[in-house]
């Protein structure tokens, strides 16, 4: 008679392996507290020199002798590009979301998921290569240049000649590379409103948006939020793109003053300076200060949006799609 | 009991609103319609300008040949950052992979717990996290440490980034594993470790793949942690304590410089760049479509 | 069972009946499959049909043609005539949504909208339709939440959110709902078959008091219900209505031999 041997491995390896996995779980949290720890330490230089007026102060100033740096144009260009780019953006996201959820015939569902797919894969440094020789010339053209023609002399915003690098061209490509994660997990959050819901809707004689506007929205309300504020931590994070189209402003002139005027954001300044800035100097501590306020800013984002969104989030990036 | 007649009554208040409700169900498809389409029009706005302006640009010697001087008109190519993108991918993997599976299989198998959910909401915190940040951390952390920008650091950087990712779908493959299996690995008295290596992580095979090739896709596009830690170069790979090229660094180079022929090759690189990530995230698809909810075979292997 | 023999349809011949509702040649598919094979049935103003019949026989996809919900489902098909009050809601070129709202549905599982307070969900139909006078609205939504027996529980607190009552008075608020647009005819598909016991006898006791001013077609399951509440009944079977009847005939005396064995419990 045959014996079969089963090796089931012996039980130390179990222990072991526990702990292995269990340390490779932690690796994050460690990265995390890390990173503060590092960013720290790198930018204690600017914050010996300037303390807590680094983040309200707006010079630019590298000029040896007469050193003086200040966030504040940067951090308000973060928010500003980041804003516009979700006003832009999460209405056509909820947009397309509603198409793929409600409207769309199935054949069409997937391959418009695939398409909204590919944008998110597309690098962002080829969304600024993209931005900087194609886009940015439409948009100046058609949209920039009549609209400070016809409003430039009576609001602010539109005012000064437009060249097509600037505020606004950031923040529309902004809009267009956030619309993918936006859309994917609002439409995620929608089919999961249960069909009973849509179903009491149309009982009463509603038309496909009512129903949309009574039974889905409210009932996904929260979850909506959640994916456009995750949408706002892409913007904020987002670098290279934002680099190559805003204009590269410094200093006091880098606060926004008009859509069609340069700007700058405390990832592009990093991106644009970094080169120049010497180790160890004040200037590179200046940098790496601003990337400090960037993770803080970054991570209270994103943990909010974690908050409002856990459970959904899980299901699409999983790869497990719908 | 509201009888007939009131029925009739109450009916009377309806308005005749039918008419524009449907109006305006129709107009709010049609902006939702426009919504799609300029989701839609980007996307092959920017294939199509990559295509028509890279694909005249591409050579073998693009391909394979150095940059050369720059505005002269012996320009070169780009093989340098060809090679530092595949370079930096395969070697990111090496550190991330591992890590990431491991951290996986602890979430699922060990993970329902405060510790578990923790390192999970961190995890996905991490996920679509600033990446120049990263980089500024690589930077502080290796480059500053060491002395030199290098390939060592770019690594770093990169498999920190990838780490979430697959953290997350190695967790998700090995949750869609049904229970049965791990119950009959157990009932056969094998041991946990080696249910799930053997067991558990070859059904969930594809879904570690299609994970594993979302994070390579996405850290093959990353630039902006690469300012900072592999600096960027005109030569091939001459050692772990050199800096080196990557194709997205190389783009962003090129597009800064004033002259057509350094555009022109932008365009190229471009080109080649999204040729990889996007047969990545296309193949990925076949295959998850293909297996759906992580099949395949598991063996029991019998004897030493 | 083998070739299936329909009994005729029979109706009291005493009186000249009054058809709230009739139903004409309906065949319903899902992705070219039958599921209800040409179905016609006429309903009884001010008195309640209930629609019998075994698992996937088909009585609920017919409920939903009446009020042209069936076609919402994907793959899904209506071929046939609904007339109410002689207007045919299948008469083509006009939008279902005009129909639906004239045949008020309750569902076996209750649906209140989660976000709405229970005044807020009465309402809802009524601001759908453009009701703007408040003091009819105020009306409406008493004299429906009266109607089910919910008033004197919620009349303090209406601004209470609908999904904070108990899973009966749940459901009487979405009866209230449906019967807030004014509906001449109630469909009710398993209405009690998620509740209680004593939820249940409520719901039958409000749908005695209903028949007498609504036509009420109701599906279930139990046939102790059918008997305890409806006039009539019809036995469908495999996507056919096998035999209707007045319920005390379907009952005590089955004309055909399926129907026989359905309300002995021979199967079910």
């Amino acid at each position: 008679m045959e014996t079969v041997k089963l090796k089931g491995g012996s039980p130390v390896y179990d222990k072991v392996f526990k702990i292995a996995s269990a340390i490779a779980a932690t690796y994050i949290l460690a990265i995390i507290v890390l990173i503060v720890f590092q960013l720290s330490s790198g930018s204690y230089l600017i914050w010996a020199h300037e303390g807590i007026s680094f983040l309200t102060g707006s010079d630019w100033n590298a000029v040896e002798g007469s050193e003086s740096y200040g966030a504040a144009p940067y951090i308000t260009g973060t928010f500003v590009t980041a804003g516009l780019a979700m006003i832009i953006g999460v209405p056509i996201s909820i947009g397309i979301a509603m198409f793929l959820s409600e409207l769309a015939p199935k054949f069409l569902r997937s391959a418009l998921s695939f398409v909204i797919e590919l944008l998110a894969a597309v690098p962002s440094v080829i969304y600024g290569l993209w931005g900087m020789f194609v886009f940015r010339d439409y948009l100046r053209d058609w949209i920039e240049t009549p609209l400070n023609n016809a409003f430039g002399n009576n609001v602010w915003f539109f005012s000064g000649t437009p060249f097509g690098l600037d505020i606004f061209t950031a923040s529309v490509v902004l809009a267009i590379m956030i619309i993918p994660t936006i859309a994917s997990i609002s439409r995620e959050i929608m089919i999961a409103v249960p069909n009973s819901q849509r179903e009491a809707a149309y009982m009463l004689g509603a038309t496909k948006w009512e129903v949309f506007k009574m039974a889905v929205i409210p009932y996904s309300k929260s979850g909506l939020v959640g994916a456009s504020i995750l949408g706002l931590g892409r913007a904020v994070g987002e670098t290279m793109a934002v680099t190559m189209l805003i204009g590269n402003a410094t200093g006091p002139q880098a606060f926004p003053t008009s859509l069609f005027g340069p700007g700058q954001t405390m990832s592009s300044i990093i991106a644009n300076e970094f080169a120049e800035a010497s180790q160890g100097s004040l200037h590179m501590a200046a940098l790496i200060g601003v990337g400090l306020i960037l993770f803080i800013v970054a991570i209270a984002i994103n943990i909010v949006a974690q908050l409002l969104v856990s459970r959904v989030i899980k299901a699409h990036q999983g790869a497990v799609l719908a | 009991m509201i009888t007939i007649e009131q029925r009739a009554e109450f009916r009377k208040h309806f308005r005749n609103n039918i008419q524009s409700r449907l109006v305006t169900d129709r107009i709010i498809k049609g902006i939702v319609f426009g919504c799609v389409a300029l989701a839609i029009i980007p996307l092959g706005s920017i294939l199509l300008e990559v295509i028509r302006n890279g694909a005249p640009v591409l050579s073998i010697d693009f391909l394979t040949q150095p940059p050369g001087a720059v505005g002269s008109d012996q320009p070169g190519g780009i093989g340098p950052a060809i090679q530092g993108t595949l370079l930096l991918i395969g070697m990111s993997s090496l550190v991330g992979v591992p890590i990431g599976v491991l951290g996986g299989i602890f979430l699922s198998e060990y993970g329902n717990n405060r510790f578990g959910h923790a390192i999970r909401f961190f995890n996905d915190v991490l996920a679509e996290f600033p990446t120049i940040v990263i980089g500024l951390f690589a930077f502080v952390v290796i480059v500053l440490t060491l002395g030199y920008f290098s390939i060592i650091a770019g690594m770093f950087a990169l498999s920190i980034i990838m780490l979430p990712i697959i953290t997350r779908t190695t967790e998700e493959s090995l949750k869609l594993v049904p229970v049965t299996y791990r119950e009959a690995g157990y009932a056969l008295g094998i041991k946990r470790w080696t249910v799930i290596f053997r067991i558990l992580l070859t059904s969930a095979k594809s879904g570690l793949i299609t994970g594993i090739m979302l994070s390579v896709a996405r850290i093959g596009g990353e630039t902006a942690p690469l300012i900072f830690t592999i600096l960027g170069s005109s030569d091939f790979f001459t050692g772990f304590d050199q800096p080196m090229d990557a194709l997205p660094l190389r783009i962003w180079r090129l597009s800064l410089l004033p002259y057509d022929t350094a555009t022109a090759q932008g365009w190229g690189a471009a080109l080649i760049l999204i040729l990889i990530v996007l047969s990545l995230n296309i193949g990925m698809r076949y295959l998850f479509l293909r297996k759906r909810g992580g099949g395949g075979r598991f063996r029991i292997t019998t004897g030493g | 069972m083998e070739t299936l023999t329909k009994t005729p349809i029979s109706y009291k011949s005493a009186e000249e009946p009054r058809y709230k509702l009739i139903a004409e040649n309906i065949v319903a598919t899902y992705n070219g499959i039958e599921a209800v094979k040409n179905v016609s049935m006429k309903f009884r103003e001010r008195a309640v049909t209930a629609l019998i019949g075994p698992s996937g026989c088909g009585k609920t996809t017919f409920l939903r043609c009446l009020n042209r919900m069936h076609e919402l489902s994907k793959g899904a098909k209506v071929v046939g005539k609904v007339l109410l009050d002689g207007q045919d809601l299948y008469s083509s070129r006009e939008d279902a949504i005009i129909h639906r709202r004239k045949i008020g549905m309750v569902f076996q599982k209750p649906n209140p909208f989660p976000t709405m307070s229970i005044y807020d969900n009465v309402a809802a139909g009524l601001k759908l339709n453009g009701v703007r006078d408040k003091k009819i609205i105020d009306q409406i939504v008493q004299g429906c939440l009266e109607m089910v027996y919910l008033w004197d529980e919620v009349k303090h607190d209406l601004k209470k959110p609908g999904m904070s009552l108990s899973g009966g008075q749940q459901q009487r608020l979405c009866i209230a709902r449906a019967l807030a647009i004014q509906p001449e005819v109630l469909l009710m598909d398993e209405p009690a078959s998620a509740l209680d016991p004593i939820a249940t006898q409520k719901i039958e006791e409000m749908i005695n008091e209903l028949k007498k001013e609504y036509t009420i077609i109701i599906v279930t399951h139990n046939m102790q219900q059918a008997v305890r509440i409806s006039d009539y009944t019809g036995f469908m079977y495999l996507g056919d209505l096998v035999e209707f009847g007045e319920t005390k005939q379907i009952f005590e005396n089955p004309r055909n031999e399926i129907t026989a064995k359905y309300v002995q419990g021979q199967f079910g």
